[in-house]
């Protein structure tokens, strides 16, 4: 019997098998025809997951990634398929998940003179992707798999796009499915230097007030277990950046919960006060240092990244180490002796009975109350999803995090329309995890189209809409910075969102009073024929504190609403 | 290991990449250029040693510390083998140029003369034009060029540095 060759769509999809891919999210198209033909043609258990538009397909292809740690896929079609795919590559990229995303293209002949639906995007996503291809010859789709998943998944992850035009895919395959990498530039850091790692430990041994910062960094490189043996060995506080939540567990006595803008006022006065800062896989990102010229000035800066670019772009530190942040952390377990941090841990515990994380229960209903009483009805146990906006901040406070890759949010992009999609990955990743997704009433509208593919699917996602009619983040700054001249912040014309959900065919909950809260969510909780969505009408004008205002340093943290006139800030955003 | 910066005070740089020689390796690595506001002020691109790999030589202003994230970012580009400064560095440097005069004939000797001084060869000629090549570091050029204007300049085109390490250590 001859074999059978196969065409570059079953050969892509043979590939992406081999990689151990589970699903693809995506919208089909012309140019991506001959792919999604060949999902039936090749009988693959790779399930395909129709979403309702391609912003949505990269956000739950990222959010999988998020929650499972490997690698999301995305597929769309060329033109408007792909560029609709950009945002959720802008937020992989920045928050270094691996995404790998398979867009149909004009077929190869036509490139460059304008084909129906042809769009440049090898060109458009170049500055926001770890790598990409534009794949021009079908005996090539094997290595170009194989290569995108390695450098998606490895070293510092990140979203890799793979422009497929349409006669590669539909042209015969006759290479190797498992050619070999052509990959002479990657150079992935593993081990960290011995040398440096005893001059961290010399460091370490000579401070009386350190902090560890854990960033997403340690949770990428499945740090967490070492590095809490390594903070209790030091006796060491521990603060996880809002990307690193999870690191560190965050009810551990030694956690100090996350600094920066709208981080723990302990946290940001150890970043103040600390004689030594060893960050494992943080980037340092503006968020936290406040003004960088002043951040952990006359402390001992070290800084573990397996990002050799990443050394000394905010911050100059006395001794870097670019390597992979687990085995920098076991290196170090090797090397360190308890350190006498007792009076360093009595007064951060003052700062923490001193300045808790706190609001007020009188009055009308606070996001922060929801956020807490459903951080106890799921014992702290849900994977979490936030979007972006006051319920993200007041999310990452309240919804405490002690596992890895549980709470998933998008920080550096900060893309509004995350959170929903998100949720949908992490619960195809995880079928049997309580999944919550905290969301604004402006950001759900962004993307709660994909409501359809969670009924569809019948995944018993939670989400809880913060309904305060504003675009509340960007309302607090007009109040704090702007004389409180509301421009463009007022969500007047909002649906209804319980009926919507309805409508979606999911259940619609609504929750307007304190003395119903616990009760309807606990309904949500035990509702799993599908996702629910929760309405819940929270206080309109709530502002979030601690607040560092941008570009101020952290000494200057407002911890209360400030009783005088603030500058405008001159920090970035 | 620790990082160790090349921090000069000059503003022009002159640094060397040796990358994989595929489709748009010169558009990620001119981004990255571009959004740190570098000037790209010369480029030359051709292939290095085997057909699979380019070199190329990059001369750039811009202020030091930022160009040191530049490189460790250009560095980090899958397509990118490595990236150093040179600047500053005993490098062996050159460059080529062509420049076409609006010369007459009674005009030639003394233009001869200069080529002469600086070693420079005559590539063409006809009644109205005569283009000369010159090679050598940047400032030989420039020095020549000065006395060129002198005579109506019709074009010139320079190649930009090209740099290799001294003795057996590789660029
Ligand atoms: C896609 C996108 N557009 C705009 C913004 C700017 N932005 C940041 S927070 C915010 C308000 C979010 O409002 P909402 O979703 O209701 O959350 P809230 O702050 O009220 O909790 C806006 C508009 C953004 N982050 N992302
Ligand atoms: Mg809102």
């Amino acid at each position: 019997m001859t074999k059978q060759i196969l065409d570059g769509g079953q050969a892509l999809v043979k590939c992406l098998e081999n990689e151990g891919v589970e699903f693809m999210f995506g919208i089909s198209g012309g140019a991506a025809i001959p792919i999604f033909d060949a999902v039936v043609t090749t009988k693959t258990n790779i399930k395909l997951v129709l979403t309702r538009h391609e912003q949505g397909a990269a956000h739950i292809a990222d959010g999988y990634a998020r929650a499972t740690g490997k690698a999301g896929v995305a597929l769309v079609t060329s033109g408007p398929g792909a560029t609709n795919t950009i945002t959720g590559i802008l937020t992989a990229h920045m928050d270094s998940v691996p995404l790998i995303v398979l867009c149909g293209q004009a077929i190869s002949p036509m490139l460059g003179k304008d084909a129906f639906q042809e769009a440049d995007i090898f060109g458009m996503t170049m500055p926001v992707v770890k790598h990409s291809y534009l794949v021009k010859n079908t005996n090539d789709i094997p290595r170009v798999i194989r290569e995108a998943f390695k450098i998606a998944t490895t070293g510092r992850p990140g979203p890799v796009l793979i422009d497929l035009p349409k006669d590669v895919t539909a042209g015969p395959c006759t290479a190797d499915l498992l050619s070999a990498l052509d990959l002479p530039g990657y150079k992935v850091p593993e081990a960290p230097d011995s040398r440096i790692i005893l001059q961290i430990a010399e460091a370490l041994a000579k401070s009386e007030r350190p902090v560890i910062l854990a960033g997403h960094g340690a949770l990428i490189a499945d740090a967490a277990a070492p590095l809490r043996a390594l903070a209790e060995k030091l006796r060491a506080p521990v603060m996880t950046t809002l990307l690193g939540k999870g690191a560190f567990p965050e009810t551990h006595e030694l956690s100090l919960g996350w600094p920066g803008m709208h981080g723990t006022a302990y946290a940001n006065k150890a970043l103040c006060e600390c004689d030594l800062i060893l960050n494992i896989g943080s980037r340092f990102d503006d968020r936290i240092l406040g003004q960088p010229a002043r951040f952990c000035r006359d402390a001992v800066r070290i800084h573990c990244d397996i990002d050799r670019s990443e050394i000394g772009k905010m911050i100059e530190p006395h001794i870097a180490c670019v390597a992979d942040a687990r085995l920098t952390v076991e290196a170090l377990l090797e090397h360190v002796a308890p350190l006498k941090t007792e009076a360093w841990l009595r007064r951060l515990a003052g700062y923490k009975k001193k300045y808790p994380l706190k609001y007020r229960k009188t009055g009308s209903l606070k996001m922060q109350h929801v956020i807490e009483e459903m951080y106890k009805l799921t014992g702290g146990r849900a994977i979490v999803t936030a979007d972006v906006g006051q319920h993200q901040m007041w999310a990452a406070q309240f919804y405490r995090t002690d596992e890895p890759n549980k709470f998933l949010t998008s920080g550096g992009a900060g893309t509004m329309g995350f959170g929903l999609p998100a949720a949908i990955g992490a619960q195809f990743g995880f079928p049997d995890a309580c999944v919550v997704c905290f969301t604004g009433d402006g950001g759900f509208q962004m993307t709660n189209q994909e409501l359809s593919t969670a009924v569809l699917h019948k995944l018993p996602i939670k989400v809880i809409v913060l309904n305060n009619h504003y675009l509340g983040m960007v309302r607090q700054w007009q109040e704090l910075f702007y004389d409180d001249r509301k421009s463009g912040v007022d969500l007047e014309g909002n649906p209804d969102f319980a009926k919507l959900a309805e409508a979606f065919g999911a259940k619609g909950f609504n929750i307007r009073r304190q003395g119903d809260l616990r009760r309807v969510l606990q309904k949500a909780l035990d509702y799993n024929d599908g996702p629910c969505v929760i309405n819940v009408e929270v206080e309109k004008t709530d502002n979030v504190f601690p607040m560092v205002p941008a570009g101020r340093p952290l000494e200057d943290m407002l911890i209360e609403p400030p009783k005088y006139k603030m500058d405008k800030p001159t920090g970035s955003t | 290991m620790t990082t160790q910066r090349f921090v000069s005070g000059d503003d022009i740089h002159s640094l060397s990449a040796y990358v994989a020689n595929k489709p748009g390796v010169l558009a990620r690595i001119a981004q990255v250029f571009a959004r740190r506001g570098f000037n790209i002020d010369s480029l030359v691109v051709s292939p290095g040693g085997t057909g699979d790999f380019s070199r190329m030589t990059i001369t750039a202003k811009g202020n030091p510390e930022g160009l040191q994230q530049v490189i460790e970012q250009v560095g980090k580009l899958v397509d990118v083998l490595h990236c150093f400064d040179h600047t500053g560095q005993d490098v062996v440097v050159r460059e080529l140029a062509l420049v076409k005069l609006a010369v007459t004939p009674s005009e030639r000797t003394e233009v001869l003369q200069v080529a002469a001084h600086f070693g420079a060869k005559t590539v063409d000629l006809t009644e109205e034009s005569l283009t000369l090549m010159i090679t050598g570091q940047s400032d030989k050029l420039d020095a020549m060029l000065g006395l060129a204007t002198k005579w109506p300049l019709i074009e010139l085109v320079r190649t930009g540095k090209v740099i290799m390490a001294r003795g057996a250590a590789v660029t």
